[in-house]
């Protein structure tokens, strides 16, 4: 767990230059980061399932978005979390707080042993994040359409007061339907937020099905350019990529970045991955002996929830 | 009760090819055979709560009967102003259907609990507002919403809400049912919290306490002779809601005795100024916000103890 000295080490530290991404450091950072969302994964899995609810597939589209943010992008601390000058990170898609709580604890923001608590009663990490329960989360979200809006504000703020912080949101794409979202897409653009970068999480899925059954975002990259934001696509589960891109923000100054993650929903366990039906399941016995398999853990203890 | 509306729903819709069932990406499994047998007339909007309402209130406008569902909060709150001027300021014959009110979706935290509805749905004129309190209620209510040539709000728990009524029995709109006789003191309860009430009046039974228990599945209209003959037969009124007690039926039960100078004192439990705390299961929140069984036990003996105490 991250102790204060790697902590202050890594609020100091600047995004590496792209030349030494390149470094043969840089693939035994590459391989470690992706040790690290392999055992995200694991540790996502073990909580939703012994806790008995969540959205696996929603958290698992964002793993390695979070690894690479957490672990690479973000000047936050875990022992100074409120420090105003550190950069500020949503989740509008509050559903996927499993992943966000995970990630946490990984990085010492919580005790990782509250992951246990999660799925009883009394616990204080609810199916939707709460900022005045836990360290590092920066707004309670859950109702879909407010976090993005949320972090616009945060970016406004820094830009009024001319902090050098910078603001993160991920947010989904079925959430892209509400109208808040693009009410405050043009208002970034308009008050050119180039501090603020949206993670837009594009797994394609909703809750009931394909969007694209539903309501179509498409062409979204397009949408999103012709609302003054400067876009880039990236393979969402590519460390490399996820790497380079972040590390190429702002991608032009006086414009808000918009990051297009193609992912998959469900990413790692074969017989979930872009099945509409698992945003409300949990698996089966049966089920769960595949899903380790895929995983590369031992099977769960499942335990019961009162 | 959830799936006992939209098997209602369903039952409509196979009588009458004007209804719809719009939701806002929600009702997967519970939806399954609608949608397999009313395909044309099942319209997922996505996550879009505020137009959903709008482009419902445009359908009714052209004679459609839209059933709009989603949970409570998102229908109430994101839509709030589409409902007041599309749906209710235009008379628009739409249907609201809002699953998970109170704190239903326990574990899932204050952004989807809602104890807000009744309050913003009440002071719309027009607005018809039902709040059954177990799967036979939430059928009849479904049908009775039908028949309703206006705006109506239907409030539910989720699935599984045991039952309340043992045998069928007729529903009424706009009629207070008495659960329980009593003359010792009246419990006036609505919605998916009257188990738990029923629960507390069956324990204070037992030490020979008679308590009236008088449910409003319609909560407005609002049945007033049900609640003033049983404040001139029994005293004491406390209400009980799954809701904050600003505005809902705690306030609606206050006005009444108020305006007709009743002169009876009356005890509002539910959220008291604040948001509902924790996450956990139903039971729990239940326990965990003042509203089990054994809370309301104890503000029933500390009202008849001090019947003309103060009202806090
Ligand atoms: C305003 C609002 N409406 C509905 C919901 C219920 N809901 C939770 S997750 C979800 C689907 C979200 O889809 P998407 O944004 O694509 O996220 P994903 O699950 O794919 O990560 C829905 C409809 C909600 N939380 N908020
Ligand atoms: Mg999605």
């Amino acid at each position: 767990m991250a102790d204060g000295q790697t902590c202050e080490l890594r609020l100091s530290e600047t995004i590496m230059p792209q030349s030494t991404l390149e470094s043969p450091t840089r693939q035994a950072l590459i391989e470690e980061l992706q040790g690290f969302a392999a055992e995200m994964r694991r540790n996502i899995f073990r909580t939703i399932c012994l806790g008995g609810g969540g959205h696996l597939p929603a958290c698992f589209s964002i793993v390695e978005i979070l690894t690479v943010l957490y672990r690479r992008i973000l000047r936050v601390n875990p022992v100074d979390p409120k420090n105003p000058d550190r950069d500020r990170f949503l989740l509008s898609k509050g559903h996927a707080a499993v992943a966000l709580y995970t990630i946490l604890a990984e990085m010492g923001f919580l005790d990782a042993a509250l992951l246990e608590t999660y799925g009883h009663s009394g616990t204080i990490l609810g199916g939707h994040p709460d900022m005045h329960k836990l360290s590092g989360v920066e707004a309670s979200t859950g109702a879909l359409g407010h976090g993005f809006p949320f972090s616009v504000g945060m970016a406004l703020a820094g830009k009024m007061d001319h902090k050098s912080y910078r603001t993160f949101v991920v947010l989904g794409d079925g959430e892209c339907q509400e109208g808040s979202i693009w009410e405050a897409a043009m208002f970034a653009a308009q008050q050119g937020l180039d501090n603020l970068t949206a993670i837009l999480d594009y797994n394609k899925l909703q809750a009931l099905d394909r969007l694209d059954s539903i309501v179509s975002l498409e062409p979204l990259a397009e949408k999103w350019r012709s609302f003054g934001w400067s876009v880039c696509e990236v393979d969402g589960h590519d460390i490399p990529s996820l790497l380079n891109t972040f590390g190429r923000i702002p991608f032009e100054p006086g414009k808000p970045n918009l990051v297009v993650a193609h992912t998959i929903k469900g990413k790692g366990i074969s017989f979930m991955e872009n099945v509409p039906i698992w945003h409300y399941r949990l698996p089966n016995p049966e089920e769960m002996r595949t899903a380790c398999r895929d995983l590369g853990m031992d099977e769960l203890m499942t335990g019961k929830r009162e | 009760m959830r799936n006992a509306c939209i098997a209602a729903l369903y039952d409509l819709a196979g009588r009458d090819p004007k209804i719809l069932a719009l939701v806002a990406d929600n009702g997967a499994i519970v939806y399954d055979r609608y949608r397999k047998d009313y395909p044309g007339r099942f319209i997922n909007f996505g996550i879009a709560e505020a137009n959903m309402i709008s482009v419902a209130a445009g359908l009714a406008a052209c004679g459609k009967v839209p059933f709009a569902y989603t949970i409570a909060g998102f229908l109430t709150m994101r839509a709030y102003e589409q409902i007041r001027d599309d749906i209710c300021l235009q008379r628009m014959n739409v249907k609201l259907v809002g699953i998970g009110a109170g704190f239903a979706y326990s574990d899932l935290g204050p952004t989807h609990h809602t104890v807000e509805d009744l309050a913003l749905m009440r002071i719309l004129p027009g607005m018809t507002i039902f709040a059954p309190c177990d799967p036979q209620e939430a059928r009849k209510v479904t049908f009775a919403a039908s028949e309703i040539d206006g705006p109506v709000y239907i409030r539910l728990a989720t699935g599984g809400s045991p039952k309340v009524y043992e045998t069928d029995r007729p529903f009424e709109v706009g009629k207070a049912v008495t659960l329980h006789k009593g003359d010792d003191m009246t419990i006036v309860t609505t919605g998916h919290i009257v188990p738990e009430v029923l629960a507390a009046v069956r324990e204070l039974e037992n030490e020979g306490i008679q308590i009236r228990v008088l449910h409003y599945p319609t909560v407005k209209p609002f049945d007033e002779a049900a609640l003033l003959e049983a404040a001139e037969q029994t005293g004491p009124i406390l209400t009980v809601e799954e809701h904050s007690i600003f505005g809902g039926l705690g306030s609606i039960v206050s006005e009444v005795l108020a305006e007709n100078g009743c002169g009876v004192v009356c005890k509002r439990m539910g959220l008291r100024d604040r948001f509902p705390a924790g996450y956990g299961s139903y039971g729990w929140m239940k326990e965990h916000n003042g509203l089990s069984s054994r809370q309301i036990i104890s503000s029933v003996r500390s009202l008849m103890e001090c019947p003309s105490g103060s009202t806090s």
